[in-house]
């Protein structure tokens, strides 16, 4: 009898699991596939070729890596030495590395500093409330009282004139932060690219893409293509081993396993699909939320209205990813380091433009694309002499009209490398395989509903004690025993294991 | 050198309510406008003769109602009608949805077409009555700063904690929800038909630079239905006489307390000495003084153009300029020979009831909205009319009649350069070929079009970019954040002047609200005792 089932191997539910087993639980961690990591799984998509969908590290929570130790195992959370580029069309570049701007006009880069010690601050006031469950609002708990107060007094503690202007700007559309500060379209574009990349954000969206970006500046890392996800997976897999964690793969749920009486719900344990019933104190889904309520669980067990709740979760994905098979490293027409992560757009209404046509069911016409070229920086993942370039592509529905067809996706892959041609002439001619994933192929492949990287919609009515949704926003569930602990939880997606270890916190209190 | 003590900035109808409540506890007032009228956007214009087109704003709901009284509104001349509802056009012609008052009139209308939707319809509506009846009470109050730790914003800030929680923990969550999604989101929850989640949508772009796909739509359709003319939530009405009435009855009310009221006089400066208001130099050159100065006008304009950079600090001015005011609808006001007749709709049954939605769908609203952000216009644009002179027999002459078309979305600026006579009119033919698809026949009935981009609206009302609710209505400009960030109550960075216009909270709309926080904030100041109502709570 175990202690705790985890569903699925991503990175969440790795820490989880982890943190549970350090704890003296008796767990065991069950992955569909034949390897764990999630969307940050190993992915050989051509002979030698490793490309996995969650490529780099941009917020590792600092806490895990401290709890877990994951120094030992050979994972730091180091790796600013990673630029954003703002490309050109036209051959301009623009690099940005921490408070530096090269590249940019003198105002820029004053503005650049001026910004980014504001959103800092911020950042670090927001920091705490990442860190742990949000109590429900409204039962008048010490707890309660509790978090808000501290939120609220760490929001005031930055003084009266930030605290004004971080209750205007959180809610500001990109364009409108960008346009405030910057003259120049390019960076505008570059700087934007944080705050909406995974979301159904363009620059013009309000409410939430400030706030996505201030989580992504959560941590001591600002990471990119140096950090490569992979030490990330093994380090978390073999302190998980280490911590007594029984790993199993290959070993797909179908559903949990619940009890009724009149007045409670209870999940006992899981059954396999291969038929086999595994028992268990408790059930911890990593998976995300939609997937756990709408396929996992039974439905003749679940209040209509929470049903309810969970399925207008927003989860509809937009990236897709391109991945290429080179013959050689590209070249690039902008003098651009190998390292960084090159933002191809050249003002902020291309994406504005590019996301336009998603809200009618169609593949951006003119994508705007965040290139990485991981074999510069790491000679694992492409074969010797050859070069691995991956890139995040917007915006792609899930759904088009017509379907994603084998022939669309080959003719969608033509057009993303005459964008890449526009960048780097030439590298047609270098291109040995390419691949690209849909968010509907992201669904299929890992699971996730929509194909939404982060299991839902970073949204500012998405977060924080409405994260998933309210009745399984503190990492429990309507069934008793029921818990969830992914990116569909608090405090949201990306490489970032909060979530994971938020939900084992509260497992443990 | 006479003195006032207070001089206003602008006769637009909060200009005009906040006279008057300082006139009323004693004060020596004087207001100034620009133009040759006063009201604003809220005024009647005899363009065409025998035609009077409320030829900007062009129905009234959100007036707050305790004003109205209170001023004796009636009695100076305002008649408010109600507004019936409205018939809205499909993107397939044949294709109405007709609004009754009749409630299983409704139902049944709504059944025909989506038994679903009718089911929905009492669930939201009661949803959305019930979040706008929670920032209805916000309205004639002042909004708390939240780094202030004095008393009285203390105070304040727990009468909204205490309110916004008392609706219950469920009811919460669904309203948090509300103030951050899109239109379209929303009414997904609640309705499939397509013509009837773009009826339902209209109000949530309206004035506004957002589309219904875009995530803080959902308030702006709230901001529209939290009127409650006559004191009938949700209702719209409209003034007898056209909009001009209701600030001519404020102006009427404003000097029965002793106010004045000068017409061409617009304000080229704010005098500031010493770091104080002291009064206002004219455009031809006069010099007025008072102890306050009260701008009317909307936030950029006061901060940018008539008070000296100098005199301000300089991140205030920063925030001015960045103020987002953006023009993003047009107007096309229209005398008639006779009364349009539009095809499903048999008899015009249903045209004298209320106005015309020529909405479409929600993906024909969007796509209007991706034309605006690309500097140009639709060619099928959302149109909301109202043909006013249906009730009103004083707008029009005998069996002719004008109708007001609103526009959404229509660019202050062009992507191909600034807006000229010819764009001006191909705009109008975009509006009136969709009218006349609808409603054959009907380009032969013009007598006289009025066409308004947002650039006619700056130049003449004087609203930055033509924006018509004073700056936009997203989050970072709401409450405490309007118009600036520690700037929300009333009083502006400079001794002794304050704000009236929608540029405060709570924003635009007929409201009069503005005008009246400002006026209780001033006589706070000024220790005097206070002449402004509280706002009606019909829950309590």
């Amino acid at each position: 009898m175990f202690d705790s089932i985890i569903i699925g191997g991503g990175h969440n539910g790795l820490v989880c699991a982890t943190y549970l087993a350090k704890a003296g639980q008796k767990v065991v961690l069950l992955e569909a596939g034949d390897q764990v990591g999630g969307l940050a799984k190993k992915r050989e998509f051509a002979q030698g070729f490793n490309a996995p969908v969650a490529n780099y590290v941009q917020h590792f929570s600092d806490q895990v890596v401290k709890d877990l130790g994951l120094s030992k195992y050979g994972y730091a959370n180091q790796g600013a030495d990673s630029p954003l580029i703002a490309v050109g069309s036209d051959g301009q570049s623009i690099s940005v590395l921490g408070d530096d701007l090269e590249g940019a006009s003198d105002s820029d880069q004053a503005a650049y500093k001026t910004l980014r010690r504001s959103l800092k601050k911020y950042a670090k006031a927001l920091n705490s409330s990442w860190n742990t469950a949000i109590p429900k609002v409204g039962d008048n708990s010490l707890r309660e009282i509790g978090v808000f107060a501290k939120m609220g007094l760490n929001i005031r503690l930055m003084g009266k004139e930030d605290m004004q202007e971080f209750l205007r700007v959180f809610s500001l559309p990109m364009r409108d932060l960008m346009d405030e500060n910057f003259e120049s379209p390019l960076l505008k574009a570059a700087l934007s690219w944080d705050g909406l990349q995974g979301a159904r954000l363009a620059p013009r969206s309000p409410n939430s893409a400030v706030l996505a970006l201030l989580l992504k500046m959560s941590s001591s890392t600002e990471g990119g293509v140096s950090l490569g996800s992979s030490q990330l997976i093994s380090a978390l897999t073999q302190a998980a081993i280490d911590a007594g964690v029984t790993i199993k793969t290959n070993t797909r749920v179908e559903q949990v396993l619940v009890s009724a009486d009149e007045s409670t719900v209870v999940a006992t344990g899981v059954k396999l699909t291969d038929g086999e019933h595994i028992n268990a104190r408790r059930v911890v889904s990593g998976v995300d939320p939609k997937s756990t309520f709408m396929k996992l669980v039974p439905a003749d067990y679940q209040e209509i209205e929470f049903i309810g709740r969970i399925d207008r979760f927003r989860s509809k994905g937009l990236v897709g990813k391109l991945n290429i098979a080179l013959k050689s490293t590209p070249k690039f027409s902008a003098d651009v380091a190998d390292n960084g992560r090159l933002i191809l757009a050249d003002k902020m209404d291309d994406i504005e433009f590019a996301f336009d046509d998603t809200k009618y069911d169609l593949p951006s016409e003119h994508p705007v694309l965040e290139v990485t070229i991981p074999s510069s920086v790491d000679s694992n993942v492409a074969p010797a002499g050859k070069a691995l370039l991956q890139a995040n592509v917007m915006y792609l529905p899930q759904h088009i009209e017509g379907g994603w067809s084998e022939q669309a996706k080959l003719a969608y892959v033509q057009k993303l490398i005459a964008v890449l041609e526009k960048y780097a002439p030439g590298i047609g001619e270098l291109v040995e395989a390419a691949e690209l994933l849909t968010p509907d192929d992201l669904e299929k492949e890992y699971g996730v509903t929509g194909g939404h990287w982060h299991h839902g919609e970073f949204a500012a009515d998405q977060i924080l004690m409405m994260r998933p949704t309210y009745g399984a926003a503190q990492y429990n569930s309507p069934i008793e025993n029921l818990h969830l602990c992914s990116a569909g939880c608090h405090p949201g997606g990306g490489l970032m294991g909060a979530a994971g270890r938020n939900a084992a916190k509260e497992i443990l209190r | 050198m006479k003195q006032y003590d207070a001089i206003i900035i602008g006769a637009g109808h909060n200009g005009l309510t906040n006279a008057a409540y300082l006139a009323k506890a004693g004060l020596d007032v004087l207001v100034l406008e620009k133009n040759d009228y006063i009201g604003g956007a809220a005024v009647t214009r005899e363009l065409e003769q025998g035609f009077k087109y409320s030829n900007c704003s062009y129905v009234c709901s959100m007036m707050r109602q305790a004003i109205h009284r209170d001023l004796d509104l009636a009695r100076h001349g305002l008649v408010l009608v109600p507004y019936l509802g409205t018939v809205n056009f499909g993107d397939q012609l044949n294709d109405v949805l007709v609004d009754y008052p009749n409630e299983s009139a409704g139902y049944n209308e709504w059944r025909r077409r989506n038994p679903h939707d009718a089911d929905s319809r009492h669930r939201f509506e009661t949803d959305l009555a019930r979040y706008a009846q929670l920032i209805r009470k916000t309205l004639l109050r002042t909004p708390p700063d939240p780094t202030s730790f004095k008393p009285r914003d203390i105070h304040e800030l727990l009468w909204l904690g205490k309110t916004f929680f008392s609706i219950g923990e469920k009811q919460l969550y669904e309203y948090i929800r509300f103030f951050t999604m899109s239109a379209t989101e929303f009414l997904e929850e609640y309705f499939d038909d397509p013509l009837i989640k773009a009826a339902m949508a209209s109000p949530g772009i309206i004035g506004t630079a957002l589309g219904v796909d875009s995530p803080g739509s959902a308030y702006i359709l709230l901001h529209h239905v939290m009127g409650d003319v006559d004191g009938n939530i949700g209702a719209w009405g409209l003034a007898r006489g056209g909009m001009g009435a209701i600030s001519n009855a404020l102006m009427s009310a404003a000097k029965s307390h002793g106010a004045e009221v000068r017409t061409n006089s617009g304000v080229a400066q704010v005098l500031v000495e010493n770091g104080k208001a002291a009064g206002v130099v004219l455009e031809n050159g006069d010099e007025l003084r008072s102890k306050i100065v009260v701008s009317n006008l909307d936030a950029k304009r006061t901060f940018t153009k008539i008070v000296d950079r100098k005199d301000i600090p300089e991140r205030i001015f920063k925030q001015a300029s960045n103020f987002k005011i953006r023009g993003s609808s047009g107007k096309v006001n229209i005398a008639l020979s006779g009364l349009p007749k539009f095809i499903g709709v048999p008899d015009n049954r249903y045209i004298n009831r209320g106005g015309q939605g020529f909405c479409g769908s929600l993906k024909t609203m969007e796509k209007a909205y991706d034309c605006w952000k690309r500097g140009t216009w639709s060619d099928d644009p959302f149109i909301e009319s109202v043909i006013p002179s249906v009730w009103d027999p004083t707008v029009a002459p005998p069996g002719q009649h004008w109708m007001s078309n609103f526009i959404q979305y229509c660019p202050h600026e062009l992507a191909d350069g600034p807006w000229t006579p010819e764009k001006r009119d191909a705009f109008a033919d975009s509006v009136i070929n969709k009218i006349e698809r609808y409603s054959p026949g009907f380009k032969d009935l013009i007598i006289h079009a009025e066409v308004r981009t947002p650039f006619e609206i700056e130049n003449e009302v004087g609203l930055t970019e033509g924006n018509i609710f004073q700056g936009e209505l997203t989050i970072d400009q709401l409450l405490f954040n309007r118009p600036f960030p520690g700037y929300s109550q009333y009083r502006m960075p400079v001794k002794n002047m304050y704000m009236c216009g929608s540029s405060t909270h709570p924003g635009g709309g007929v409201s009069s609200a503005c005008g009246a926080n400002a006026a209780r904030e001033i006589l706070m100041d000024l220790k005097k005792a206070n002449t402004v109502p509280e706002d009606d709570f019909y829950d309590e």
